[in-house]
C-alpha cells in the first residue's frame, strides 16, 4: 500500500513537467548534432545542403501524419463510426467525459476485432475521434469503459497527438541526418579550405561528429520512448481528473493487459496510439527502454495510490 | 542623438510588451469567466433532461409493478418538488430528494424479472443513469471551472489585473448530501 496518497493534479504537473524536459533534450540533441555535423563540413555548401533537405523531409513527413494522419488510422484498422442509436451506453460514457471536460464530442469508432484494445487520434479536441474493439466492449463494465475512454480523450486534451509528431519529427530528423552524414563521411566528401590550416583541430571535430552520427539517433530513440511513456502517465492521472475513479481505469488496465490475445489490425507505426500495447512480441513485452507504453503493474499501482481530496487516507492496511 | 533614439525605441518596445502581455492576460480571465458562466448553465441543462426522462419512466414501470403506487407517486412528487423549487438550497435539497426516489424505484424493479428483460426499460435505466451521471460531471466541470479561474485571478501576475477591472472570485457548487460528496457516481 503507498504511504502517501498522490493528489491527482501533482501527477499531472510533474507528468507534463517531466516529458517537458525530455522533449527539450531531444531538441537540444537535433542542434547539437546538426552544428557538429554543420561544424565538421565547415564550408562544404553540398554538406549543408544535404543536411538541410534531411531536416525538412522529416517535417514534411510530420505535417502529413499531423493533418492526415487521424483518418488513414482509422481506415487502416476497419472502423466504423457509431452514432447513439447503435451503442446507446458507449455513445453515453463518452458524452459524459466530453461534459466533464468540457469538451466538444469525438467522433466514436468501434472496431471488429475480439482483443480489446482502444485509442484515440485528432489533431486537437475539435477534430478528434476514439476507437474501441468490440473485444473490449464485451470485456470491461461501464466504469472500466469509462475510465479508457476518459485515457484516451485525455490524450487529445494534452495534445499528446502534436507532441509525438514533434518529436517524431525530431526524432525522424536526427536519424536522417546522421545517415547522410555517415554516408558522406564514409564515401568521400573531404574537407575543404578552412581545414587545412587548423589540421588536427578538424580531425578531433570530424571525430566527434562521427561518434554523435552512431550515437545520436540510439538516444533519440530512447528520449523518444521515454516522452511516450511519461505521456502515457499524464493521459491515466488526467482520465483519473475527468471521471474522479482511478480504480475504473486501473481494473479496465488490468484486465486488457491480462488479455492473451494480440490485435490484428495493429502494427509497428501505430502501436503508441494504442491504450495498452498491442504488439505482443517478446521484445516489446518487455517493458524496458524501449517500450512505449510503461509496465501495465506500475500504471495501475500509480493510479491507485491517487485521490483528488486533501481528506486525510485510511489508516494503513485499510 | 543616435544613443537618444535608441533609447526611445527600447522603452516604446518594452511598453508594446507590456501592453501585449496586458491584453493577453485580460483575454485570458475573460475567457475563463465565461467558460465557468457556461458552465453553470450546463448543470441546469442536464437537470431538465432529467426531469424529461423521468415521466416515461414511470409509465414503463407501472406497467408491471402496478402494487408498487408507493415508489411512483414519490418519484412523481419529487421530481414536480424539483420543478418549482426556488433558490440553490431548496433546488439542492429537492435533486437530492428525487435522487433517493430514483434509486427505490430501481431497487423495487430489480424484484421483477420480466421488467427487467424489457428492453425499453433496460434503455431508459441506461439513459437516466447516465443523465445522473452527467448531472454530475456538469457539476464537476462547473468545480474545476472555478478552480481554474480563481486560481488565475489569485495569482501573479494576473492578480494585478484582475484586481484592476474588478474580476471576483466564483463560489464552488456544494452538496448538501456528505454522502454524495463521496460516491456521487451512478453506475448500475
Amino acid at each position: 500500500m503507498p504511504a502517501q496518497p498522490a493528489y491527482l493534479w501533482d501527477e499531472i504537473r510533474r507528468n507534463r513537467r517531466r516529458s517537458w524536459v525530455l522533449m527539450i533534450l531531444i531538441g537540444l540533441l537535433l542542434a547539437g548534432t546538426g552544428g557538429a555535423f554543420g561544424a565538421a563540413y565547415g564550408g562544404d555548401a553540398g554538406a549543408a545542403l544535404g543536411l538541410g533537405l534531411a531536416a525538412v523531409l522529416a517535417l514534411v513527413l510530420g505535417m502529413v501524419s499531423y493533418y492526415a494522419g487521424g483518418s488513414i488510422m482509422l481506415s487502416a484498422s476497419s472502423a466504423r463510426r457509431i452514432e447513439k442509436r447503435d451503442h446507446p451506453q458507449l455513445f453515453n460514457v463518452v458524452e459524459e467525459m466530453a461534459i466533464a471536460s468540457g469538451l466538444p464530442m469525438p467522433a466514436v469508432y468501434v472496431i471488429n476485432d475480439t482483443a480489446p484494445n482502444a485509442f484515440a487520434t485528432g489533431r486537437d479536441p475539435a477534430h478528434a475521434s476514439v476507437a474501441i474493439t468490440t473485444g473490449l466492449l464485451e470485456k470491461l463494465n461501464r466504469e472500466e469503459v469509462q475510465g479508457v475512454m476518459a485515457h484516451e480523450m485525455s490524450h487529445v486534451r494534452n495534445h499528446d497527438i502534436l507532441y509525438a509528431t514533434m518529436v517524431g519529427v525530431m526524432v525522424g530528423s536526427i536519424a536522417l541526418m546522421c545517415d547522410v552524414f555517415r554516408r558522406m563521411a564514409f564515401y568521400g566528401g573531404r574537407r575543404r579550405s578552412s581545414d587545412r590550416e587548423r589540421g588536427g583541430g578538424a580531425a578531433v571535430i570530424m571525430l566527434i561528429a562521427l561518434l554523435l552520427a552512431i550515437l545520436a539517433p540510439i538516444f533519440a530513440k530512447l528520449l523518444q520512448m521515454a516522452v511516450s511513456r511519461r505521456r502515457e502517465y499524464l493521459a491515466d492521472a488526467s482520465a483519473a481528473e475527468l471521471t474522479r475513479n482511478p480504480e475504473g481505469l486501473a481494473r479496465a488496465l488490468e484486465k486488457i493487459s491480462g488479455d492473451q490475445e494480440v490485435l490484428e489490425v495493429a502494427n509497428r507505426a501505430t502501436m503508441h496510439l494504442y491504450i495498452v500495447n498491442p504488439i505482443k512480441s517478446f521484445e516489446e513485452r518487455a517493458a524496458g527502454l524501449f517500450s512505449t507504453h510503461p509496465p501495465t503493474e506500475e500504471r495501475v499501482r500509480v493510479l491507485r495510490g491517487m485521490t483528488h481530496s486533501h481528506q486525510p487516507a485510511a489508516p494503513a492496511g485499510g | 542623438m543616435g544613443g537618444w533614439l535608441i533609447g526611445m525605441l527600447v522603452v516604446g518596445g518594452g511598453l508594446l510588451f507590456l501592453v501585449l502581455v496586458f491584453v493577453v492576460i485580460y483575454n485570458g480571465l475573460v475567457a475563463l469567466r465565461n467558460q465557468v458562466r457556461n458552465a453553470w448553465s450546463q448543470i441546469d441543462v442536464q437537470l431538465k433532461r432529467r426531469y424529461d426522462l423521468i415521466p416515461n419512466l414511470v409509465e414503463t414501470v407501472k406497467g408491471y409493478a402496478k402494487h408498487e403506487k408507493d415508489v411512483f407517486e414519490n418519484v412523481t412528487k419529487a421530481r414536480a418538488a424539483c420543478m418549482s423549487a426556488a433558490g440553490p438550497a431548496d433546488t439542492a435539497k429537492a435533486e437530492n430528494f428525487l435522487s433517493q426516489t430514483l434509486k427505490s424505484l430501481f431497487a423495487v424493479a430489480e424484484a421483477y424479472p420480466e421488467l427487467k428483460a424489457n428492453q425499453n426499460f433496460l434503455a431508459l435505466q441506461e439513459e437516466l443513469t447516465s443523465t445522473e451521471n452527467k448531472v454530475s460531471f456538469a457539476r464537476q466541470f462547473y468545480n474545476d471551472s472555478v478552480m481554474r479561474y480563481n486560481t488565475k485571478i489569485q495569482t501573479i501576475p494576473s492578480n494585478i489585473i484582475a484586481g484592476m477591472f474588478g474580476f471576483a472570485a466564483e463560489q464552488f457548487f456544494q452538496t448538501e448530501n456528505a454522502a454524495e460528496r463521496v460516491a456521487p457516481k451512478v453506475q448500475f
